[in-house]
């Protein structure tokens, strides 16, 4: 198993965007009889989502805003950030790579280190150990790690396995090197052989874009979608979250020895309740320190750890001193867990996008 | 335990307005979708510690092969 231990490097600050348009799982037909609905609101936790429905917004927008907000609270120079990395599976382009063009957008230095990195659901967790990597050497002091997708352009809106689930969201995290920083711990696994259970079949350089493509057909009775919109066999990830998502957080919390009773908060990433409260029960900690931003945003894939945070612990981590463990489970497969410690970070309120800037 | 089983499968299906029988094909009830299935998965997991993989849940057709099949991995 991977595990790493990183010192010096601490989190200082979290901020998420999302889009003004907001679909009511309520009032959605495609879901079925008002009782059929009311027991999907129930089940999967997922009232509403913030989705960026036919504005041509990208995740790059939403994570430019969160990252301009949290720059100007943090009261940071841009030309200090000397390490900037993006994580979406939704970049602008298939290239140039996103990232080059929101180091520019940004106005962050062209001596800036660069990169994106291609995850969804596990890719806040990814990130982290990336940056945080980078970070532990001193060479670099502060990091800025944007996070995001807008999944919901990826989805049939005749596919009621996926659509109602998903939300669009875009996240910004502040690092700093810092030699008192307690240390933060990860365990980060792969597992390739299943990565058909979440697909989006062309399009790439494998299954080149072609006419056939766009051919809308139904796959299973009632559901409708095309080779450019994304499958996911909803059985396998379940099965998958609910075994791997505890483990992963068992052996983080044994491997390093830490005492889960002394753990403030547990979030996971927010794929829907069935699973995530069956997490919870496997690892046995209570509902009081397991946040949930579902009901409004529903799953935002690689955004939906820091998002949660700011939605439901911005007074907590602003305020005071927290302990915090982390999970993210999905495309992939790829999965993994974060323990790190937060001292009076600065969380701006959720931001609304604006569409003038 | 039958009778304990056959509690638990009409519970997570919530079937609130008729008895079930350990040879009914629970695909044909009306309460069965997608979500019945996950919480169904979910339940056997709770109660039974077994994981089914999916592949295999497709080849169980009544309650009771449902039953057995547990009471096969778990005696």
């Amino acid at each position: 198993m991977a595990f790493q231990k990183i010192q010096n490097v601490k989190v200082v600050g979290v901020s998420a965007c999302v889009p003004n348009h907001i679909v009511d799982n309520s009032k959605l037909e495609m879901l079925g009889t008002p009782k059929d609905i009311s027991k999907f609101i129930e089940t999967t936790g997922i009232a509403k989502r913030h989705t960026v429905g036919s504005e041509k917004i990208c995740t790059s927008d939403l994570c430019f805003q969160a990252a301009e907000k949290l720059i100007e609270d943090l009261n940071w120079q841009k030309k200090e950030i000397d390490c900037f990395i993006f994580v979406t599976q939704t970049p602008d382009y298939i290239l140039p790579s996103t990232s080059c063009i929101l180091q520019d957008r940004l106005g962050l230095s062209t001596d800036c280190f660069v990169l994106e990195v291609s995850l969804g659901c596990s890719g806040w967790v990814y990130g982290m150990a990336t940056i945080a990597q980078f970070l532990t050497s001193g060479n670099f002091k502060k990091g800025l790690l944007l996070v995001g997708d807008t999944v919901t352009v990826t989805k049939s809106d005749r596919d009621k396995s996926t659509y109602p689930l998903f939300g669009d969201a875009g996240t910004a995290t502040a690092l700093e090197y810092c030699e008192k920083a307690t240390p933060m711990y990860f365990q980060l696994s792969t597992d390739g052989k299943n990565h058909k259970a979440i697909i989006i079949e062309d399009g790439g350089f494998r299954n080149f874009f072609s006419e056939e493509s766009l051919v809308i057909k139904e796959r299973e009775p009632g559901i409708f979608r095309n080779n450019l919109q994304s499958y996911l066999n909803g059985t396998d990830v379940f099965i998958f979250g609910i075994t791997k998502a505890p483990k992963s957080i068992n052996s983080l919390l044994e491997n390093f020895d830490i005492d889960k009773e002394e753990v403030d908060y547990f979030v996971f990433h927010q794929a829907n309740k069935l699973m995530t409260e069956k997490i919870r029960k496997k690892i046995k900690v209570g509902p009081e320190k397991v946040p949930y931003s579902l009901d409004e945003y529903g799953n935002t894939s690689s955004a939906s750890i820091p998002l949660t945070i700011v939605a439901k612990l911005r007074d907590e981590v602003t305020k005071n001193k927290k302990k915090i463990v982390t999970c993210g489970f999905g495309v992939g497969l790829s999965w993994g867990s974060i323990y790190f410690e937060t001292d009076s970070i600065i969380c701006p309120e959720i931001i609304k996008y604006n569409l003038n800037k | 335990m039958e009778q304990k089983f056959i509690d638990l499968f009409k519970e997570t299906l919530e079937i609130e307005d008729r008895e079930i029988e350990m040879t009914d094909t629970f695909r044909d009830y009306d309460e069965w979708d997608s979500l019945g299935l996950l919480s169904l998965i979910a339940m056997i997991d709770e109660e039974y510690d077994l994981i089914i993989e999916s592949n295999t849940f497709q080849t169980l057709e009544t309650v009771a092969d449902v039953h057995n099949y547990i009471k096969s991995k778990t005696v």
